[in-house]
Protein backbone atom coordinates (compact mmCIF):
# COMPACT_ATOMS: atom_id res chain seq x y z
CA UNK A 1 0.00 0.00 0.00
CA UNK A 2 1.27 3.41 -0.91
CA UNK A 3 1.82 5.88 2.08
CA UNK A 4 -0.20 8.85 2.70
CA UNK A 5 2.36 11.36 2.06
CA UNK A 6 5.90 10.82 -0.15
CA UNK A 7 7.85 13.63 -0.78
CA UNK A 8 11.37 13.42 -2.65
CA UNK A 9 14.20 15.73 -3.33
CA UNK A 10 12.06 18.81 -2.70
CA UNK A 11 13.52 22.63 -2.67
CA UNK A 12 11.90 25.40 -2.12
CA UNK A 13 13.83 28.85 -3.20
CA UNK A 14 13.09 32.32 -2.43
CA UNK A 15 14.68 35.05 -4.18
CA UNK A 16 17.92 32.64 -4.11
CA UNK A 17 17.34 31.90 -0.60
CA UNK A 18 16.72 27.95 0.04
CA UNK A 19 13.66 27.53 2.61
CA UNK A 20 12.88 24.23 1.69
CA UNK A 21 16.46 22.26 1.19
CA UNK A 22 16.48 18.89 -0.57
CA UNK A 23 13.62 17.70 1.57
CA UNK A 24 12.73 13.68 2.13
CA UNK A 25 10.03 12.21 3.96
CA UNK A 26 7.54 9.72 4.14
CA UNK A 27 4.36 10.05 6.32
CA UNK A 28 2.22 6.13 6.47
CA UNK A 29 -1.54 5.90 6.81
CA UNK A 30 -2.66 6.61 10.20
CA UNK A 31 0.18 8.50 11.20
CA UNK A 32 0.15 11.28 13.87
CA UNK A 33 3.47 13.45 12.98
CA UNK A 34 5.07 16.65 13.37
CA UNK A 35 7.41 18.85 11.97
CA UNK A 36 9.54 20.69 14.67
CA UNK A 37 11.34 23.46 14.24
CA UNK A 38 12.04 27.19 14.84
CA UNK A 39 10.68 30.57 13.49
CA UNK A 40 11.30 30.22 9.85
CA UNK A 41 12.44 26.65 9.58
CA UNK A 42 10.09 26.28 6.63
CA UNK A 43 7.45 24.30 8.29
CA UNK A 44 4.52 26.53 6.49
CA UNK A 45 6.24 26.59 3.26
CA UNK A 46 6.09 22.97 3.40
CA UNK A 47 2.95 22.81 4.24
CA UNK A 48 2.04 25.33 1.85
CA UNK A 49 3.57 23.31 -1.02
CA UNK A 50 1.74 19.77 0.35
CA UNK A 51 -1.63 21.48 0.00
CA UNK A 52 -1.06 22.90 -3.41
CA UNK A 53 -0.75 26.83 -2.25
CA UNK A 54 2.99 27.32 -3.31
CA UNK A 55 4.74 25.71 -6.31
CA UNK A 56 7.54 23.93 -5.04
CA UNK A 57 11.23 24.89 -7.19
CA UNK A 58 12.04 21.35 -7.46
CA UNK A 59 10.87 17.42 -6.36
CA UNK A 60 7.86 15.60 -6.16
CA UNK A 61 5.14 15.72 -3.83
CA UNK A 62 2.55 12.25 -3.86
CA UNK A 63 -0.37 12.26 -1.43
CA UNK A 64 -2.39 9.63 -1.45
CA UNK A 65 -0.40 8.29 -4.27
CA UNK A 66 -1.46 11.57 -6.24
CA UNK A 67 0.99 13.88 -7.80
CA UNK A 68 0.39 17.22 -6.34
CA UNK A 69 1.54 19.09 -8.87
CA UNK A 70 0.35 17.31 -11.83
CA UNK A 71 -3.17 16.52 -9.96
CA UNK A 72 -3.77 19.59 -8.02
CA UNK A 73 -7.58 19.31 -8.69
CA UNK A 74 -8.32 15.42 -7.25
CA UNK A 75 -5.70 15.90 -4.21
CA UNK A 76 -7.62 19.03 -2.90
CA UNK A 77 -10.31 16.63 -2.17
CA UNK A 78 -8.12 14.41 0.33
CA UNK A 79 -6.87 16.85 2.63
CA UNK A 80 -7.98 18.98 5.14
CA UNK A 81 -5.78 21.86 6.75
CA UNK A 82 -5.59 24.40 9.38
CA UNK A 83 -3.84 27.52 8.64
CA UNK A 84 -1.61 29.00 10.73
CA UNK A 85 -2.96 32.17 10.43
CA UNK A 86 -6.35 32.89 10.92
CA UNK A 87 -8.17 31.89 7.55
CA UNK A 88 -12.06 32.44 8.02
CA UNK A 89 -14.23 34.55 6.03
CA UNK A 90 -14.55 37.17 8.81
CA UNK A 91 -18.14 38.68 6.91
CA UNK A 92 -19.96 35.44 8.19
CA UNK A 93 -20.76 33.71 10.89
CA UNK A 94 -19.20 30.34 12.46
CA UNK A 95 -21.90 27.81 10.54
CA UNK A 96 -21.85 29.85 7.53
CA UNK A 97 -18.17 29.46 6.89
CA UNK A 98 -18.72 25.98 7.42
CA UNK A 99 -21.83 26.07 5.19
CA UNK A 100 -19.44 27.20 2.43
CA UNK A 101 -16.52 24.89 2.95
CA UNK A 102 -18.89 22.31 3.09
CA UNK A 103 -20.90 23.39 -0.70
CA UNK A 104 -17.01 23.86 -2.08
CA UNK A 105 -16.66 20.11 -1.32
CA UNK A 106 -20.46 19.33 -2.66
CA UNK A 107 -21.68 17.97 0.14
CA UNK A 108 -25.70 17.89 -0.35
CA UNK A 109 -27.73 19.88 1.89
CA UNK A 110 -29.35 17.66 4.14
CA UNK A 111 -25.74 16.32 4.23
CA UNK A 112 -23.94 19.51 5.21
CA UNK A 113 -26.81 20.50 7.97
CA UNK A 114 -26.16 17.47 9.67
CA UNK A 115 -22.33 17.24 9.21
CA UNK A 116 -22.23 20.60 10.45
CA UNK A 117 -24.56 20.83 13.31
CA UNK A 118 -22.15 17.17 14.48
CA UNK A 119 -18.76 19.12 13.77
CA UNK A 120 -19.74 21.82 16.06
CA UNK A 121 -20.90 19.93 18.81
CA UNK A 122 -17.25 17.51 18.56
CA UNK A 123 -15.42 21.08 18.57
CA UNK A 124 -18.08 22.40 20.88
CA UNK A 125 -19.29 26.00 19.49
CA UNK A 126 -22.93 24.86 19.12
CA UNK A 127 -23.32 27.48 21.38
CA UNK A 128 -21.29 30.18 19.14
CA UNK A 129 -22.77 28.67 15.52
CA UNK A 130 -24.11 32.15 14.72
CA UNK A 131 -21.57 34.45 15.96
CA UNK A 132 -19.74 36.62 13.37
CA UNK A 133 -15.85 35.89 13.49
CA UNK A 134 -14.59 38.97 15.00
CA UNK A 135 -17.05 38.39 18.02
CA UNK A 136 -15.65 35.13 19.45
CA UNK A 137 -12.11 34.56 20.99
CA UNK A 138 -9.38 33.44 19.37
CA UNK A 139 -9.38 29.11 20.55
CA UNK A 140 -12.78 29.41 19.19
CA UNK A 141 -11.86 30.69 15.97
CA UNK A 142 -9.18 27.90 16.18
CA UNK A 143 -11.69 25.61 16.83
CA UNK A 144 -13.89 26.56 13.94
CA UNK A 145 -11.07 26.42 11.54
CA UNK A 146 -10.60 22.38 12.88
CA UNK A 147 -13.85 22.04 12.10
CA UNK A 148 -14.05 23.65 8.99
CA UNK A 149 -11.54 20.94 7.56
CA UNK A 150 -12.93 18.09 8.79
CA UNK A 151 -16.54 18.82 6.98
CA UNK A 152 -15.48 16.62 3.98
CA UNK A 153 -13.92 13.87 5.87
CA UNK A 154 -10.51 14.34 4.67
CA UNK A 155 -7.78 11.33 5.69
CA UNK A 156 -5.37 13.80 5.62
CA UNK A 157 -5.55 16.73 8.22
CA UNK A 158 -2.45 19.48 8.70
CA UNK A 159 -2.51 21.37 11.24
CA UNK A 160 0.16 24.20 11.41
CA UNK A 161 0.90 24.96 14.39
CA UNK A 162 -2.82 24.62 15.73
CA UNK A 163 -2.35 25.73 19.02
CA UNK A 164 -0.55 28.94 18.76
CA UNK A 165 -1.65 31.63 21.43
CA UNK A 166 -4.22 29.50 23.16
CA UNK A 167 -4.45 29.27 26.87
CA UNK A 168 -3.22 26.23 28.87
CA UNK A 169 -6.44 25.10 28.78
CA UNK A 170 -8.19 25.29 25.38
CA UNK A 171 -4.87 23.85 24.32
CA UNK A 172 -5.48 20.64 26.26
CA UNK A 173 -8.53 20.17 24.11
CA UNK A 174 -7.46 21.07 21.24
CA UNK A 175 -4.73 18.35 21.82
CA UNK A 176 -7.37 15.46 22.93
CA UNK A 177 -9.18 16.67 19.49
CA UNK A 178 -6.33 15.61 17.56
CA UNK A 179 -5.30 12.61 19.43
CA UNK A 180 -9.36 11.63 18.95
CA UNK A 181 -9.20 12.22 15.32
CA UNK A 182 -6.07 10.54 14.83
CA UNK A 183 -7.78 7.49 17.08
CA UNK A 184 -10.45 7.91 14.27
CA UNK A 185 -8.31 7.21 11.28
CA UNK A 186 -7.50 10.68 10.16
CA UNK A 187 -4.17 10.95 9.35
CA UNK A 188 -2.26 13.58 11.26
CA UNK A 189 0.52 16.30 10.08
CA UNK A 190 1.26 19.33 12.30
CA UNK A 191 4.15 21.65 12.67
CA UNK A 192 4.91 23.41 16.02
CA UNK A 193 7.53 25.04 17.73
CA UNK A 194 6.35 23.95 21.36
CA UNK A 195 8.58 21.06 22.39
CA UNK A 196 5.79 19.93 24.59
CA UNK A 197 3.75 19.69 21.66
CA UNK A 198 5.64 17.73 19.81
CA UNK A 199 6.18 15.32 22.84
CA UNK A 200 2.76 14.97 24.24
CA UNK A 201 0.94 13.84 20.72
CA UNK A 202 3.67 12.51 17.81
CA UNK A 203 4.07 9.03 17.42
CA UNK A 204 6.93 10.78 15.07
CA UNK A 205 8.73 14.11 15.08
CA UNK A 206 11.02 15.71 12.17
CA UNK A 207 13.07 17.99 13.10
CA UNK A 208 13.42 20.85 10.70
CA UNK A 209 15.82 23.33 10.56
CA UNK A 210 16.92 26.02 7.56
CA UNK A 211 14.86 23.55 5.02
CA UNK A 212 16.36 20.67 6.58
CA UNK A 213 14.91 17.66 8.52
CA UNK A 214 18.24 16.82 10.73
CA UNK A 215 16.92 14.23 12.76
CA UNK A 216 13.70 12.29 12.82
CA UNK A 217 11.73 9.62 14.87
CA UNK A 218 10.05 8.60 17.61
CA UNK A 219 10.13 11.24 20.55
CA UNK A 220 11.60 8.57 22.41
CA UNK A 221 14.27 6.89 20.01
CA UNK A 222 15.67 11.34 19.23
CA UNK A 223 15.94 11.17 23.23
CA UNK A 224 17.58 8.14 23.84
CA UNK A 225 19.83 8.83 20.88
CA UNK A 226 21.40 11.61 22.79
CA UNK A 227 20.60 10.02 26.13
CA UNK A 228 18.15 9.91 28.34
CA UNK A 229 19.59 11.63 31.43
CA UNK A 230 20.83 15.38 31.23
CA UNK A 231 23.11 17.00 34.03
CA UNK A 232 23.02 20.58 34.15
CA UNK A 233 26.12 22.40 35.25
CA UNK A 234 25.40 26.14 36.01
CA UNK A 235 28.75 27.64 35.63
CA UNK A 236 28.06 30.77 38.40
CA UNK A 237 27.25 32.86 35.91
CA UNK A 238 29.14 31.74 33.13
CA UNK A 239 26.00 30.16 31.22
CA UNK A 240 25.30 26.37 31.86
CA UNK A 241 26.82 23.55 30.27
CA UNK A 242 24.73 20.08 29.73
CA UNK A 243 25.66 16.73 29.28
CA UNK A 244 23.78 13.64 28.31
CA UNK A 245 24.07 10.15 29.88
CA UNK A 246 22.29 6.93 29.05
CA UNK A 247 21.39 6.91 32.57
CA UNK A 248 21.53 7.83 35.90
CA UNK A 249 24.45 5.94 37.38
CA UNK A 250 27.03 6.76 34.68
CA UNK A 251 25.63 10.38 34.92
CA UNK A 252 26.40 10.24 38.83
CA UNK A 253 29.73 8.91 38.35
CA UNK A 254 30.09 11.77 35.82
CA UNK A 255 29.07 14.66 38.63
CA UNK A 256 31.05 12.37 41.30
CA UNK A 257 34.08 13.48 39.42
CA UNK A 258 33.10 17.21 38.88
CA UNK A 259 35.45 19.97 40.95
CA UNK A 260 32.05 21.02 42.29
CA UNK A 261 32.35 24.47 42.07
CA UNK A 262 29.24 24.83 40.10
CA UNK A 263 25.56 24.08 40.94
CA UNK A 264 24.55 20.47 38.80
CA UNK A 265 21.06 19.16 38.41
CA UNK A 266 20.17 16.36 37.32
CA UNK A 267 17.29 15.69 35.01
CA UNK A 268 15.64 13.50 32.56
CA UNK A 269 16.47 14.50 29.19
CA UNK A 270 13.56 16.47 26.56
CA UNK A 271 12.75 16.90 23.09
CA UNK A 272 13.97 20.17 24.14
CA UNK A 273 17.55 19.18 24.53
CA UNK A 274 17.71 17.03 21.29
CA UNK A 275 16.83 19.88 19.59
CA UNK A 276 19.43 22.19 21.08
CA UNK A 277 22.23 19.63 20.56
CA UNK A 278 21.20 19.38 16.90
CA UNK A 279 20.71 22.82 16.23
CA UNK A 280 23.02 24.88 19.01
CA UNK A 281 19.32 26.79 19.16
CA UNK A 282 16.98 27.47 21.49
CA UNK A 283 13.38 26.68 19.94
CA UNK A 284 11.61 29.81 20.83
CA UNK A 285 7.76 29.78 22.71
CA UNK A 286 5.34 32.29 22.78
CA UNK A 287 3.72 34.19 19.88
CA UNK A 288 4.48 34.06 16.00
CA UNK B 1 -21.34 26.27 -12.23
CA UNK B 2 -22.72 25.15 -9.23
CA UNK B 3 -19.17 26.33 -7.64
CA UNK B 4 -19.47 29.90 -8.72
CA UNK B 5 -22.78 29.74 -6.90
CA UNK B 6 -21.19 28.35 -3.91
CA UNK B 7 -18.84 31.69 -4.08
CA UNK B 8 -21.33 33.85 -4.71
CA UNK B 9 -23.36 32.46 -1.86
CA UNK B 10 -21.19 33.80 0.47
CA UNK B 11 -20.45 36.67 -1.15
CA UNK B 12 -24.33 37.37 -0.83
CA UNK B 13 -24.93 36.59 2.54
CA UNK B 14 -22.30 38.78 3.43
CA UNK B 15 -23.93 41.38 1.59
CA UNK B 16 -27.61 40.74 3.02
CA UNK B 17 -25.97 41.12 6.62
CA UNK B 18 -25.00 44.91 5.20
CA UNK B 19 -27.86 45.38 3.22
CA UNK B 20 -29.87 48.86 3.63
CA UNK B 21 -27.01 50.17 4.73
CA UNK B 22 -25.06 49.34 1.51
CA UNK B 23 -27.70 50.67 -0.53
CA UNK B 24 -27.40 53.88 1.17
CA UNK B 25 -23.61 54.45 0.50
CA UNK B 26 -23.58 53.57 -2.79
CA UNK B 27 -26.44 56.27 -3.75
CA UNK B 28 -24.36 59.14 -2.26
CA UNK B 29 -21.74 59.79 -5.27
CA UNK B 30 -23.89 59.08 -8.32
CA UNK B 31 -26.40 61.77 -6.38
CA UNK B 32 -23.60 63.94 -5.57
CA UNK B 33 -22.35 63.93 -9.58
CA UNK B 34 -26.30 64.73 -10.35
CA UNK B 35 -26.82 67.72 -8.34
CA UNK B 36 -23.46 69.03 -8.65
CA UNK B 37 -23.08 67.99 -12.64
CA UNK B 38 -26.69 68.10 -13.42
CA UNK B 39 -28.14 70.62 -11.97
CA UNK B 40 -25.37 72.77 -10.62
CA UNK B 41 -23.38 73.13 -13.33
CA UNK B 42 -25.43 71.64 -16.70
CA UNK B 43 -28.60 73.71 -15.96
CA UNK B 44 -29.91 75.46 -18.75
CA UNK B 45 -27.33 73.91 -21.58
CA UNK B 46 -29.22 72.30 -24.25
CA UNK B 47 -27.49 69.54 -26.24
CA UNK B 48 -28.91 68.53 -29.64
CA UNK B 49 -32.27 69.29 -28.18
CA UNK B 50 -31.91 66.84 -25.06
CA UNK B 51 -31.52 68.54 -21.58
CA UNK B 52 -28.19 68.51 -19.74
CA UNK B 53 -29.82 66.28 -16.93
CA UNK B 54 -31.22 63.47 -19.39
CA UNK B 55 -27.32 63.65 -20.88
CA UNK B 56 -25.52 63.14 -17.78
CA UNK B 57 -27.97 60.50 -16.15
CA UNK B 58 -26.69 57.53 -18.37
CA UNK B 59 -23.43 58.52 -17.84
CA UNK B 60 -23.60 58.44 -14.29
CA UNK B 61 -25.39 55.26 -14.41
CA UNK B 62 -22.39 54.09 -16.53
CA UNK B 63 -19.78 55.43 -13.97
CA UNK B 64 -21.61 54.04 -11.27
CA UNK B 65 -21.68 50.42 -12.55
CA UNK B 66 -18.35 50.76 -13.40
CA UNK B 67 -17.59 51.83 -9.61
CA UNK B 68 -19.48 49.68 -7.69
CA UNK B 69 -18.93 46.63 -10.15
CA UNK B 70 -15.34 46.81 -10.09
CA UNK B 71 -15.01 47.67 -6.23
CA UNK B 72 -17.53 44.88 -5.45
CA UNK B 73 -15.50 42.25 -6.93
CA UNK B 74 -12.00 43.98 -6.74
CA UNK B 75 -11.91 44.98 -3.41
CA UNK B 76 -13.87 41.76 -1.92
CA UNK B 77 -11.19 40.15 -3.51
CA UNK B 78 -8.52 42.11 -2.53
CA UNK B 79 -9.35 41.67 0.98
CA UNK B 80 -10.12 38.01 0.81
CA UNK B 81 -6.75 37.34 -0.57
CA UNK B 82 -4.25 39.78 1.60
CA UNK B 83 -6.48 40.64 4.62
CA UNK B 84 -8.41 37.80 5.89
CA UNK B 85 -6.62 34.69 3.55
CA UNK B 86 -9.92 32.97 3.36
CA UNK B 87 -9.10 32.88 -0.23
CA UNK B 88 -6.43 30.49 0.66
CA UNK B 89 -9.14 28.50 1.59
CA UNK B 90 -10.90 28.56 -2.24
CA UNK B 91 -7.53 27.56 -4.05
CA UNK B 92 -7.40 24.68 -1.85
CA UNK B 93 -11.20 23.34 -2.96
CA UNK B 94 -11.92 20.69 -4.99
CA UNK B 95 -13.33 23.32 -7.73
CA UNK B 96 -12.37 24.55 -11.29
CA UNK B 97 -10.29 27.68 -11.85
CA UNK B 98 -12.86 28.85 -14.12
CA UNK B 99 -15.81 28.32 -11.47
CA UNK B 100 -13.43 30.30 -8.98
CA UNK B 101 -12.91 33.26 -11.22
CA UNK B 102 -16.75 33.36 -12.15
CA UNK B 103 -18.03 33.50 -8.19
CA UNK B 104 -15.98 35.71 -7.27
CA UNK B 105 -16.55 38.38 -10.42
CA UNK B 106 -20.34 37.27 -9.69
CA UNK B 107 -20.71 39.59 -6.61
CA UNK B 108 -19.32 42.70 -8.05
CA UNK B 109 -22.05 42.02 -11.17
CA UNK B 110 -24.82 41.65 -8.51
CA UNK B 111 -23.71 44.88 -6.89
CA UNK B 112 -23.23 46.77 -9.77
CA UNK B 113 -27.04 45.99 -10.94
CA UNK B 114 -28.13 46.60 -7.50
CA UNK B 115 -26.73 50.20 -7.22
CA UNK B 116 -27.47 51.62 -10.56
CA UNK B 117 -30.50 50.24 -10.43
CA UNK B 118 -31.24 52.05 -7.29
CA UNK B 119 -29.78 54.97 -8.68
CA UNK B 120 -31.84 54.60 -11.91
CA UNK B 121 -34.99 54.70 -9.58
CA UNK B 122 -34.05 57.90 -8.06
CA UNK B 123 -33.28 59.18 -11.68
CA UNK B 124 -36.43 58.40 -13.08
CA UNK B 125 -37.93 60.28 -10.36
CA UNK B 126 -36.26 63.03 -11.37
CA UNK B 127 -36.41 63.22 -15.42
CA UNK B 128 -38.95 60.32 -16.25
CA UNK B 129 -38.11 61.04 -19.82
CA UNK B 130 -35.75 58.53 -19.71
CA UNK B 131 -36.47 55.50 -21.88
CA UNK B 132 -35.46 52.45 -20.26
CA UNK B 133 -35.88 49.11 -22.39
CA UNK B 134 -34.64 45.83 -22.92
CA UNK B 135 -31.12 47.47 -24.46
CA UNK B 136 -30.27 49.95 -21.94
CA UNK B 137 -30.96 47.33 -19.15
CA UNK B 138 -28.13 44.65 -21.54
CA UNK B 139 -25.91 47.42 -22.02
CA UNK B 140 -25.93 47.64 -17.86
CA UNK B 141 -25.10 44.31 -17.32
CA UNK B 142 -22.51 44.28 -19.68
CA UNK B 143 -20.81 46.79 -18.09
CA UNK B 144 -20.60 45.48 -15.18
CA UNK B 145 -19.32 42.27 -16.02
CA UNK B 146 -16.80 43.88 -17.32
CA UNK B 147 -15.69 46.63 -14.82
CA UNK B 148 -16.33 42.96 -12.07
CA UNK B 149 -13.96 41.07 -14.47
CA UNK B 150 -11.31 44.14 -14.28
CA UNK B 151 -11.56 44.19 -10.59
CA UNK B 152 -11.06 40.35 -10.15
CA UNK B 153 -8.14 40.51 -12.44
CA UNK B 154 -6.48 43.93 -10.43
CA UNK B 155 -7.24 41.87 -7.26
CA UNK B 156 -5.41 38.78 -8.51
CA UNK B 157 -2.60 40.95 -9.85
CA UNK B 158 -2.25 43.30 -6.75
CA UNK B 159 0.11 42.67 -4.15
CA UNK B 160 -0.79 44.80 -1.79
CA UNK B 161 -3.74 46.90 -0.64
CA UNK B 162 -2.09 49.85 -1.82
CA UNK B 163 -2.05 48.08 -5.38
CA UNK B 164 -5.83 48.61 -5.56
CA UNK B 165 -5.75 51.72 -4.36
CA UNK B 166 -3.25 52.73 -7.03
CA UNK B 167 -5.38 50.89 -9.79
CA UNK B 168 -8.60 53.57 -8.46
CA UNK B 169 -6.93 56.35 -9.03
CA UNK B 170 -4.74 55.67 -12.45
CA UNK B 171 -7.20 54.02 -13.56
CA UNK B 172 -11.22 54.24 -12.87
CA UNK B 173 -10.67 57.79 -11.41
CA UNK B 174 -9.69 58.78 -15.67
CA UNK B 175 -12.32 56.72 -16.69
CA UNK B 176 -14.46 58.49 -14.37
CA UNK B 177 -14.01 61.93 -15.35
CA UNK B 178 -12.88 61.25 -19.45
CA UNK B 179 -15.65 58.13 -19.97
CA UNK B 180 -17.95 60.34 -22.09
CA UNK B 181 -19.67 60.67 -18.71
CA UNK B 182 -19.99 64.22 -18.17
CA UNK B 183 -19.45 65.56 -21.73
CA UNK B 184 -20.13 64.89 -25.52
CA UNK B 185 -17.20 63.26 -27.08
CA UNK B 186 -18.15 65.34 -29.99
CA UNK B 187 -17.49 68.29 -28.16
CA UNK B 188 -13.47 67.56 -27.71
CA UNK B 189 -10.56 67.97 -29.86
CA UNK B 190 -10.05 64.84 -32.15
CA UNK B 191 -7.04 63.68 -30.98
CA UNK B 192 -8.31 63.37 -27.11
CA UNK B 193 -11.20 62.01 -29.27
CA UNK B 194 -9.67 59.14 -30.55
CA UNK B 195 -8.03 58.37 -27.08
CA UNK B 196 -10.97 58.41 -25.06
CA UNK B 197 -12.16 55.81 -27.39
CA UNK B 198 -9.46 53.40 -25.51
CA UNK B 199 -11.20 53.87 -22.28
CA UNK B 200 -14.05 50.86 -21.79
CA UNK B 201 -16.56 53.16 -19.66
CA UNK B 202 -16.34 55.34 -22.82
CA UNK B 203 -18.24 52.62 -24.62
CA UNK B 204 -20.79 52.30 -22.12
CA UNK B 205 -21.26 55.67 -21.73
CA UNK B 206 -21.95 55.50 -25.52
CA UNK B 207 -24.35 52.57 -25.83
CA UNK B 208 -26.09 53.05 -22.24
CA UNK B 209 -26.86 57.19 -23.42
CA UNK B 210 -28.51 56.44 -27.11
CA UNK B 211 -30.31 53.64 -25.22
CA UNK B 212 -31.71 55.57 -23.00
CA UNK B 213 -32.36 58.26 -25.28
CA UNK B 214 -33.77 56.59 -27.84
CA UNK B 215 -31.32 57.24 -30.32
CA UNK B 216 -29.66 54.28 -32.99
CA UNK B 217 -27.31 51.99 -30.67
CA UNK B 218 -23.66 52.13 -31.48
CA UNK B 219 -22.99 47.96 -32.03
CA UNK B 220 -19.96 49.06 -32.38
CA UNK B 221 -19.44 50.32 -28.63
CA UNK B 222 -21.18 47.19 -27.51
CA UNK B 223 -18.58 44.79 -29.36
CA UNK B 224 -15.57 46.24 -28.35
CA UNK B 225 -16.84 46.39 -24.10
CA UNK B 226 -17.37 42.60 -25.19
CA UNK B 227 -13.75 42.16 -26.63
CA UNK B 228 -12.58 44.09 -23.43
CA UNK B 229 -14.38 41.56 -21.29
CA UNK B 230 -13.32 38.92 -22.79
CA UNK B 231 -9.69 40.38 -22.22
CA UNK B 232 -10.59 41.00 -18.62
CA UNK B 233 -11.68 37.18 -18.06
CA UNK B 234 -9.06 35.92 -20.15
CA UNK B 235 -6.20 37.65 -18.27
CA UNK B 236 -7.71 36.83 -14.81
CA UNK B 237 -8.18 32.87 -15.67
CA UNK B 238 -3.98 33.31 -16.67
CA UNK B 239 -3.17 34.95 -13.53
CA UNK B 240 -5.06 32.88 -11.19
CA UNK B 241 -3.65 29.53 -13.26
CA UNK B 242 -0.05 31.71 -12.10
CA UNK B 243 -1.24 32.47 -8.20
CA UNK B 244 -2.88 28.26 -8.14
CA UNK B 245 -0.89 25.49 -9.22
N1 LIG C 1 6.25 34.30 0.08
C1 LIG C 1 7.51 34.36 0.55
N2 LIG C 1 8.43 35.14 -0.05
C2 LIG C 1 9.71 35.19 0.40
N3 LIG C 1 10.15 34.51 1.47
C3 LIG C 1 9.29 33.73 2.11
C4 LIG C 1 7.93 33.60 1.70
N4 LIG C 1 7.31 32.75 2.53
C5 LIG C 1 8.23 32.36 3.42
N5 LIG C 1 9.42 32.94 3.18
C6 LIG C 1 10.66 32.73 3.96
O1 LIG C 1 10.84 31.36 4.11
C7 LIG C 1 11.36 31.06 5.39
C8 LIG C 1 10.54 29.99 6.03
O2 LIG C 1 9.26 30.50 6.35
P1 LIG C 1 8.10 29.60 6.95
O3 LIG C 1 6.92 30.46 7.10
O4 LIG C 1 7.97 28.37 6.14
O5 LIG C 1 8.71 29.23 8.38
P2 LIG C 1 8.01 28.51 9.58
O6 LIG C 1 8.86 27.35 9.92
O7 LIG C 1 6.60 28.24 9.29
O8 LIG C 1 8.16 29.61 10.71
P3 LIG C 1 7.14 30.02 11.87
O9 LIG C 1 7.45 29.14 13.03
O10 LIG C 1 7.55 31.42 12.15
O11 LIG C 1 5.77 29.91 11.35
C9 LIG C 1 11.41 32.36 6.15
O12 LIG C 1 12.73 32.81 6.17
C10 LIG C 1 10.55 33.29 5.35
O13 LIG C 1 11.05 34.59 5.40
MG1 LIG D 1 4.85 28.79 10.05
Amino acid sequence: MSKMIEISGLNKNYSGKKVIDGLDLEIDHGELFGFLGPNGAGKTTAIRILTTLTKPSSGRVLINGIDVAREPASVKSEFGIVQQHLSLNRDLTISENLQLHARLHHLSKKERNQRIADLLDYVELSDHADYLIDDVSGGMKRRAMIARALIHRPKLLFLDEPTVGLDAQTRRKVWDLIRRMNVEGTTVFLTTHYIEEAEALCQRVGVLHHGRIIAIGSPLSLREKLGMIAVEMNLNGNGTEYKYFPDRVQAAQFIEGLPGTERVVMRESNLEDVFIELTGQKVLGGVT
Amino acid sequence: MIDAYSILWADLVALKRRGPRYLITTLVSPILYLVAFGWGLGRGINLNGTSYLEFVIPGIIALTAMTTSFNGAGTRLNVDRLYFKSFDECLMAPIGLTSLLMGKALIGVVRGLMSSVAFLIVALLISPHIHIGPQFLLGLLLTCLTFAFLGVLAALLARSHEDMAVFGSLILMPMTFLGGTFFSLSQVPVGLKYALYILPLTHSSLFLRAAALDQPLPWGSFLILLAFLMAFLVGGMMTLKKISI
